[in-house]
């Protein structure tokens, strides 16, 4: 069992953890990631290590609660436990002194930006951080961000916060000044494309990182197999990056909704459930209540 | 102990008795109809009196053919005859001198291909059903508590660690503990078990045996820690430094093969090893109570004659779809067990032999609807001696399915041997270990099973899991890995 030791929650459905894993702290690199479990009869999902703590064996992800799984562990924070926490899995970003680089993060994506943007920048380079969300009750680490760039730009899609833009549009003026030397772009599948799009007539490498379903995240399965140059490639052994000019990010899209039938079945059924327990609890809550005060209901019939 | 067991323990009787001539007694099995629609066991085993008089029909050999079909040389008369003489006690005393799991042997090795191929009874009538009273006698054990605790060496206070909870690694783990060795397996999953839980559907391998091997592994005082990837949660280099003297590695051929044919990425395309991991692993047939889902189809096309594309296709079965097993040569060329053959037949898969898929063409939203086939015919003998099939052009035909499941076999995964220095690989990507010790280029490092041989049976990387433990406790005393009688034995060995 691995313990969570907190959680945090940015809005209704983005929310932080940090969950005690030694032996992942130990060895992980930015850009990787794990694959948990919250109990035996659970799925495996895979989420980015968003940041670590070697010292006290700590890992911090940053989910979207979307489905089953995520809206589930929203529900836990300190004192719970889940039963298997596997990592780190995937190759560790390359970081290297390339001179400048821009560091876009969407969505939940700014968390695993976060990592990469830190090393790149301790490496030397000059690192500009864009953080994008569709309004601002959907930006977290904007001061974590600062600290590890030069400069940041904020978006948001009704300009709630920072520019009203997408990330597209800061990206594009930067690409146009001649200095960007590297990308990277994490973010949900539609907003790693378009990056990818934007800085292609530049000619300048842009990494992305891809969220395919997973089983195993060891190269066992091939379930999460995408085209890179049309050749296909694991993500969770040749990835999660990959220059994102040469990914297939339609067939990526068209994979990711290959359960989507049944992903609303399973959070029909969980829902249905917890709303039972809910139900059950207010319950018993009531006739404890109602057991107290039987004067005070009978008045009222 | 029974009498029986004190008197035949071991020694078989000096004279043949005269044998009746007796047809082999068949398997009870569930009916097809039944079992198609349930993940519960297909056999159900042989009763005592079953056993008895299938273990009458051996004729006891003094020079055993059957033995030298085991590839690792279980006393098949010793074992045959104490069931025989109602002792299936000592019979399993007999059986785990040898192989460690005998109830996953008896149930899972390819029988008619090795100890069952040799038995002399096979030339004029049936063989000795070994196989199948190898598993009555584990069953046996199983329902009345484990007849011996095997001895444990005192500690040695020199640790190993083991990678891979598979067969070999299970075995070699196991061995290691007997001889007084602290061992730790290292296992990427979260369960124990290797392909007997992730790949071996419960309907030929109830999980509830497999963890109970486990469990016994567990009781030797060897310690399974999962979730745990080497090559990445730690490394080879990083384990023979910090924690242990020496290391074996057993991490399996887990990387599946695709055809490399036009709409393989599509939704609804599947290796073998997502389909059952799927399965079994993670449950799906469960589904909704279970979280991970499967796409089950209404039509099912899978490729390969194996007994992973067996597994596959009575699994989509179960689940309730209507199976196509598409195989480019014929049934006597398929490489599953002829009895899983049989099963699916009666199960009522259809085969589409003498077939190669050219391509799955997929719908507008990214799903598979159909797939192409080419008939073939078979030429000359390859290399491997089965009749080449040849393609006949003009004869594509396209069958609907929306599910497709590939498989066509697996490769050596590279995850653990790219992040470990010194370690001499083949071109395909599997260890080179010396075949008589199983030692690798690297100091201290030795490997067995699949990622050594390629995909293989579980005897054979049972095998290999002793050897590597016999290998790792010379080198740990340091003594010579092979003793001089071994080496003149290789030598003269045609
Ligand atoms: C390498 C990688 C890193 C990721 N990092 C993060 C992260 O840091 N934060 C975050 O919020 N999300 C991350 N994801 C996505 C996350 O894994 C999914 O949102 C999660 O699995 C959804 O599970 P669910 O049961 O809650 O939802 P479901 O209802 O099962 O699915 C909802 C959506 O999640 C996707 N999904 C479902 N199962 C899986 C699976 N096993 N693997 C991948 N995607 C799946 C589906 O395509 C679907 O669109 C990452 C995915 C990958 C592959
Ligand atoms: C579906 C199917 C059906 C089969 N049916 C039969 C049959 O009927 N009869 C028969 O004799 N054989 C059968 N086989 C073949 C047989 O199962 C294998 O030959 C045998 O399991 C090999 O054993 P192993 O210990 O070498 O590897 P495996 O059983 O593959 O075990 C390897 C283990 O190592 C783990 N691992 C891998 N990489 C790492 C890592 N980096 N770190 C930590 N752990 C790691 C894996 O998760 C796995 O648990 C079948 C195989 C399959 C897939
Ligand atoms: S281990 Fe396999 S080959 Fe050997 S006797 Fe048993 S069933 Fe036959
Ligand atoms: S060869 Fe057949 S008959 Fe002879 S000992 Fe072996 S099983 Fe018995
Ligand atoms: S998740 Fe199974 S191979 Fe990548």
């Amino acid at each position: 069992m691995y313990k969570i030791l907190g959680r945090v929650d940015y809005s209704a459905d983005v929310f932080m953890q940090v969950i005690e894993a030694p032996a992942v702290a130990a060895a992980c690199q930015p850009g990787q990631f794990i694959i948990l479990m919250i109990h035996q009869e659970g799925e495996r999902i895979p989420l980015t290590i968003a940041d670590y703590d070697r010292e006290s064996g700590t890992i911090t992800i940053v989910v979207q609660a979307v489905g089953t799984s995520t809206r589930h562990l929203q529900t836990l924070g300190k004192g719970d436990s889940i039963s298997n926490f596997i990592g780190p899995l995937g190759m560790p970003s390359e970081i290297e002194n390339v001179g400048t680089v821009v560091c876009a993060g969407g969505g939940v994506g700014m968390a695993p930006i976060y990592p990469i943007a830190r090393a790149l920048k301790e490496a030397g380079n000059k690192v500009i951080a864009i953080m994008a969300a569709r309004n601002e009750s959907l930006l977290f680490w904007e001061d974590k961000m600062r600290e590890v760039s030069d400069e940041l730009i904020v978006t948001t899609d009704n300009g709630s916060r920072g520019r009203k833009s997408l990330v597209t549009e800061p990206l594009k003026e930067l690409c146009e000044t001649g200095d960007v030397n590297l990308v990277y772009a994490i973010g949900p599948g539609v907003m790693m494309k378009f990056c990818a799009r934007t800085t292609e007539p530049y000619g300048i490498k842009t990494f992305v990182s891809l969220n395919s379903i997973m089983v195993d995240g060891t190269g066992m399965c091939g379930g999460c197999r995408v085209s890179v140059g049309g050749e296909t490639r694991f993500v969770c052994v040749d990835g999660p990056e990959f220059d994102g000019h040469q990914v297939d990010f339609d067939l990526l899209m068209s994979r990711q909704r290959q359960y989507r039938s049944q992903e609303k079945e399973s959070l029909d059924t969980y829902l249905s459930k917890a709303a039972v327990t809910k139900v059950a609890l207010a319950n018993s809550a009531a006739s404890n209540a109602a057991a107290c005060s039987a004067a005070a209901v009978a008045a009222h019939v | 102990m029974s009498e029986a067991t004190k008197t035949g323990h071991g020694n078989r009787p000096q004279r043949q008795p005269k044998r009746p001539k007796l047809p082999r007694t068949a398997m009870p099995c569930q009916p097809a109809e039944r079992r198609a629609t349930n993940f519960e066991e297909v056999t159900t085993g042989y009763d005592d009196e079953m056993a008895v008089i299938e273990a009458s029909r051996c004729l006891l050999c003094k020079k055993p053919k059957c033995v030298d079909g085991c590839p690792v040389g279980i006393d098949i008369p010793a074992f045959v005859r104490l069931i025989e003489v109602g002792d299936p006690a000592g019979a399993i005393v007999k059986l785990k001198e040898t192989t460690s799991f005998p109830a996953v042997c008896g149930r899972v090795c390819p029988q008619e291909e090795q100890c069952e191929a040799l038995c002399v009874l096979g030339n004029k009538q049936e063989p000795v059903a070994i196989g199948r009273l190898e598993r009555y006698a584990s069953d046996w054990e199983t329902a009345h508590g484990a007849s011996v605790r095997p001895r444990t060496a005192p500690k040695q206070g020199k640790s190993v660690g083991v990678v891979g909870s598979g067969p070999a690694g299970l075995t070699c783990a196991g061995e290691l503990a007997k001889m007084g060795y602290d061992v730790t397996i290292y296992e990427a999953l979260h369960k124990p078990g290797g392909v007997l839980v992730y790949g071996i559907p419960e309907f030929r391998l109830p999980q509830a045996i497999v963890a109970r091997e486990c469990e016994y592994v567990e009781s030797l005082g060897v310690q399974i820690k999962t979730d745990y990837v080497i090559g990445r949660t730690l490394t080879v280099d990083q384990m023979l430094a910090d924690c242990h003297d020496a290391i074996f590695l057993a991490n399996g051929a887990g990387l599946p093969s695709f055809m490399d044919i036009p709409g393989e990425n599509l939704n609804g395309v599947y290796s073998a090893n997502e389909f059952l991991t799927r399965s079994n692993l993670m449950k799906a047939y469960r589904f909704p109570e279970y979280d991970t889902p499967i796409a089950v189809g209404r039509r099912v096309a899978v490729i390969g004659g194996g007994n992973v594309a067996m597994d596959s296709a009575r699994t989509a079965l179960r689940l309730g779809a209507e199976v196509h097993l598409i195989y480019r040569r014929t049934r006597d060329e398929m490489p599953a067990r002829s009895e899983e053959i049989d099963h699916a037949l009666e199960e009522g898969i259809v085969f589409d032999l003498l077939s190669n898929p050219t391509q799955i063409i997929g719908d507008a939203d990214g799903w598979v609807n159909a797939i192409e086939v080419i008939d073939m015919e078979l030429g000359e003998p390859d290399a491997s001696g089965r009749r080449r099939p040849v393609p006949l052009e003009g004869s594509e035909r396209r069958i609907p399915v929306d599910v497709v499941i590939v498989s066509v076999g697996t490769n050596a995964n590279p995850l653990l041997t790219r992040n470990t220095t010194g370690l001499d690989l083949t071109n395909r990507g599997n260890i080179i270990a010396d075949e008589h010790t199983l030692a690798t280029s690297k100091e201290g490092v030795f490997a067995g099973g699949d990622i050594v041989t390629g995909a293989a049976t579980v005897i054979l990387a049972m095998g290999a899991g002793k050897t590597g433990a016999r290998s790792i406790d010379r080198f740990l005393q340091g003594r010579p890995l092979l003793t001089d009688q071994e080496e003149e034995a290789i030598a003269a060995a045609p």
